[in-house]
């Protein structure tokens, strides 16, 4: 007699292994199901966590990196000093310096809604004089209204950051709307976008230079000449790929006296750095995902055990047709692989679509991971190997005669 | 002639305390084309008998051959190569897969064999049309009356053409009309070159049989060949 191996082909395998998710498909699913959810966790955190960063980056991308900041610092005795009121005119001068706005904060002045607003409820709000090509350099907008214009710089006009539209409870412009700033009226002009590269802008009511010189007595003396001024903070853009080598110059440059009295900073590194937290996923999170997998598995597990249990007379009877020990040892192994990987799958489909529904809120490009459903589905087969071992090899260690004797 | 089914002086004893003898040296050879029938009272080891000469379990001691092989020699694989091209089953409660057809039923009488499917479902049809079940291969066996579910299960044990068939109580679970339509189904089936080993408690059904081995207490007492 010729003994060859009765090999199963992949095809017979498969639907062998699958006899019991077909026979109790409800069972099959529930049984999946933990399996499903600690996938669509994982899958879900890692790609929020990379969509997001994905978004920041499609950000900074938009603002550009190649902005840099000047700003009045400190003097080595800790005071406050400020910048030269020729700074901007200097650096214009500078190579690879395409264009730059100032503003000057008016530390002394702030903005209030009315006259009637106790002057410490300040809000955190400050008041600062404006280039006019400011939000050109910023990469920022309008929002609503009108930015100030040749016409508006000496009236007692002023823009109000977003922040600062928010906190002064104003979310439209009408004419003669108006705000208590400096101790007089201002009509509001326009409310500005969001400015992620200048921060301060945000939390500001903008008015223009002549107009801070007017109403506000925001004036130094150079060479004997009242002028508005001085600037504290000038944004520079600068030619991509020269940041570094201008960042160098731009302290002596600004304040060629005292060079170490101006903190010079790429305002991009910030949101880059943040970009590099967002992608940091959230361990609580992905800590539940996993607790979730682990009940998933024991879920499988006990499934896998109850399916041998049940399932012994069929068992006797494959062995009586001639399946070996390891062949009834694959089914069972099969068997709970493919259940995992169902729920893996089910969870990878289910984290995919979350994502891509808040990152479609927050307007995010959607990217999952390779690693995130590659992971997920890998992980899910080893659960399955991991759940089924146990209830396989009790399955084919059953004798035939003890299987078949059950009814 | 050759002998497809061979014991000689086999014993089987379960447990250690105290051990309990359920064969006591068992020796008989079953020729090819040979309609066989096993009979004794419940408790005199024909269910034990049964397996072991089906390979299902190892004797304590003695030979079994099946078709000239001493079955001790094989390990798992080959012992499994054996029950799934020379040893047709046939069981009491049929152990039918509900969830599939009655010709994926027969057909998986051979999955194991290693037939390609195509052939399977070939010679399940053709397993199906001795049974005279050809009109019933897409129908789900919950759909069957008992008698077709036992021709079912004869055509699963067919279909690989075994050297012998070992049935254990084949009508236990019928009724009188279809328990003797059965028993016509198993003597045509031999008739046509089948070699049928039948095991049952009733000793009425094995007198229709060419040869009664007869068990009482693990112990062939009586071998009788009809002579008609």
């Amino acid at each position: 007699m010729s003994v060859i191996a009765g090999r199963l082909s992949p095809r017979d395998g498969l639907r062998v292994a699958s006899v019991g998710l077909r026979v109790r498909p409800l069972r099959a699913a529930l049984s999946a199901l933990g399996i499903a959810i600690g996938t669509a966790a994982i899958v879900a955190i890692l790609g929020l966590s990379a969509s997001s960063q994905a978004g920041l980056l499609a950000e900074i991308d938009r603002l550009g990196t190649n902005m840099l900041t000047v700003e009045a610092g400190q003097s080595l005795t800790g005071q406050e000093t400020q910048l030269p009121l020729d700074a901007p005119g200097r650096i214009t001068l500078l190579g690879d310096v395409q264009v730059l706005a100032h503003t000057g904060l008016m530390k002394n002045e702030k903005v209030y809604r009315n006259s009637m607003i106790p002057a410490a409820e300040s809000g955190g709000m400050q008041v600062r004089a404006s280039s006019l090509n400011l939000l050109a350099v910023l990469s920022t907008g309008i929002a609503r209204g009108a930015w100030l214009n040749a016409g508006t710089v000496h009236e007692p006009v002023a823009v109000l950051g977003a922040v600062a539209a928010e906190r002064l409870g104003i979310d439209r412009v009408y004419p003669d709307q108006r705000i208590w700033l400096g101790g007089r009226w201002f009509n509001v002009a326009g409310i500005l976008q969001p400015s992620p590269l200048a921060a301060d802008i945000d939390t500001s009511a903008l008015v223009g230079y002549p107009a801070a010189q007017k109403y506000l007595g925001y004036v130094s003396i150079a060479r004997g000449e009242q002028r508005a001024g001085p600037p504290s903070t000038i944004y520079v853009r600068v030619a991509t790929g020269h940041e570094a080598a201008v960042q160098a110059l731009l302290a002596p440059t600004a304040n060629p006296e005292a060079p170490d009295q101006v903190n010079v900073s790429q305002p991009s590194d910030v949101l880059t750095a943040r970009a590099a937290a967002a992608g940091a996923f959230d361990s609580l999170f992905l800590g539940l995902g996993i607790v979730a997998l682990i009940v998933g598995a024991v879920g499988v597990a006990n499934i896998m055990i109850i399916s041998v249990l049940e399932r012994r007379s069929e068992n006797g009877l494959r062995r009586a047709l001639g399946a070996t020990k390891q062949q009834i040892r694959t089914q069972f192994l099969t068997e709970s692989i493919l259940l995992a990987v169902l729920g893996g799958i089910v969870g990878v489909v289910v984290g995919v679509i979350a994502t891509a529904i808040y990152a479609g809120t927050k307007h995010w490009v959607i990217v999952i991971p390779v690693e995130a459903w590659s992971g997920g589905i890998a992980s899910a087969i080893v659960i399955g190997a991991f759940a089924g071992l146990m209830p396989a090899i009790r399955a084919s260690r059953l004798p035939p005669t003890v299987a078949l004797r059950t009814v | 002639m050759t002998a497809v089914l061979e014991l000689d002086a086999v014993t089987k004893v379960y447990g250690e305390q105290p051990p309990v003898a359920a064969l006591r040296g068992v020796s008989f050879s079953v020729q090819r084309g040979e309609l066989v029938a096993v009979v004794g009272p419940s408790g005199s080891g024909k269910s034990t008998l049964l397996h072991v000469m089906g390979t299902l379990e190892r004797p304590s001691s003695g030979v079994v051959r099946i078709d000239g092989v001493d079955a001790a020699q094989l390990d798992d694989r080959a012992l499994s190569q054996v029950r799934a091209r020379q040893i047709g089953f046939v069981f009491q409660q049929f152990f039918l897969a509900e969830h599939a057809t009655v010709r994926e039923n027969v057909a998986d009488g051979l999955l194991y064999a290693g037939a390609p499917a195509a052939e399977r479902y070939e010679r399940a049809d053709e397993a199906l049309e001795r049974v005279g079940l050809s009109h019933r291969t897409t129908f789900k066996p919950t759909k069957l009356s008992g008698g077709e579910r036992q021709r079912v299960a004869i055509a699963r044990a067919l279909v690989g053409r075994p050297a012998i068939v070992l049935a254990d109580e084949p009508t236990g679970n019928l009724d009188m009309t279809t328990g003797a339509s059965i028993m016509e189904l198993i003597r045509e089936l031999n008739v046509a070159g089948a070699t049928i080993m039948m095991i049952t408690h009733d000793g009425g059904l094995a007198g229709q049989l060419p040869r009664q081995i007869r068990i009482v207490d693990g112990q062939v007492v009586s071998d009788a060949k009809a002579t008609a």
